[in-house]
């Protein structure tokens, strides 16, 4: 099946592309999709094996079970709610 | 209830005019502006990524939660996003409930959550020409319920 992967930040800086499509065995989880990348190579391999991510634009988990056209997003850590 | 990401500067006036109503007797804004430094460096603007359809469904989400909580739907929030200047506002935030306790809180409440959950990143422009993108501390949480 074909996925579509999507970096944003520091995360995109790291992987050189905003986007890219995969090509994963019926089964895949989102793990697999970001063990895939980082095999990419291109700087991708820098980034966390165990990033947080959405699925299909919602926040999930990495043993998210892939189908057919999933949208997947690798997001950097955000600011945080602790003010100074 | 008014939420929305935008490209565009923000006008608070415009954020302020989408809440109110006759049974409120209080109005808080909150606005988070862009400074002029940071951890010693001087900064000469910001660019902010986002993931724009997430973001959008979850700034409602945030407000939504605010206005079950504190019982109002006179909630307006927007965040800029792309690249700003020095004093430009990054984040507007304004509710009206009866009594201003209530709309202190849930001001308090939204932009806390924005913080926390959001995806959007931060990167700053720094004088020497230099940019960087700002460590974050909170990682968004899958499938967690949110007080």
């Amino acid at each position: 099946m074909r996925v579509r992967v999507y970096f944003f930040a520091f995360y995109r800086d790291l992987a050189g592309r905003d986007e890219l499509e995969l090509e994963l065995d019926a089964g895949a989880t989102a793990r697999d999709a970001v063990a895939a990348l980082r095999k990419d190579g291109g700087g991708a391999e820098r980034i966390p094996a165990d990033p947080v991510i959405a699925v299909n634009e919602v926040a999930a988990q990495l043993d998210t079970p892939l189908a057919e056209g999933d949208e997947i997003a690798l997001l950097p850590p955000v600011a945080g709610g602790t003010s100074r | 209830m008014k939420t929305w990401i935008t490209d565009a500067p923000i006008e608070a006036a415009a954020v302020l005019a989408a809440i109110g109503a006759s049974t409120d007797g209080a109005a808080a804004m909150f606005l988070g502006t862009v400074r002029d430094h940071n951890d010693g460096r001087r900064v000469t603007g910001l660019e902010y990524d986002v993931y724009r359809p997430m973001a959008e469904r979850v700034l409602r989400e945030i407000a939504d939660a605010a206005g079950a909580r504190w019982q109002t739907d006179r909630i307006a929030a927007v965040h800029r996003v792309g690249r700003l200047d020095i004093g430009e506002t990054s984040v507007a935030i304004a509710v009206s409930t009866p009594h201003r306790a209530d709309a202190f809180d849930a001001c308090r409440y939204i932009i806390e959550e924005i913080k926390t959950r959001l995806p959007v990143w931060k990167r700053e422009l720094y004088a020497d020409g230099e940019t960087m993108w700002l460590d974050g501390r909170s990682q968004i949480v899958a499938g967690a319920a949110h007080e």
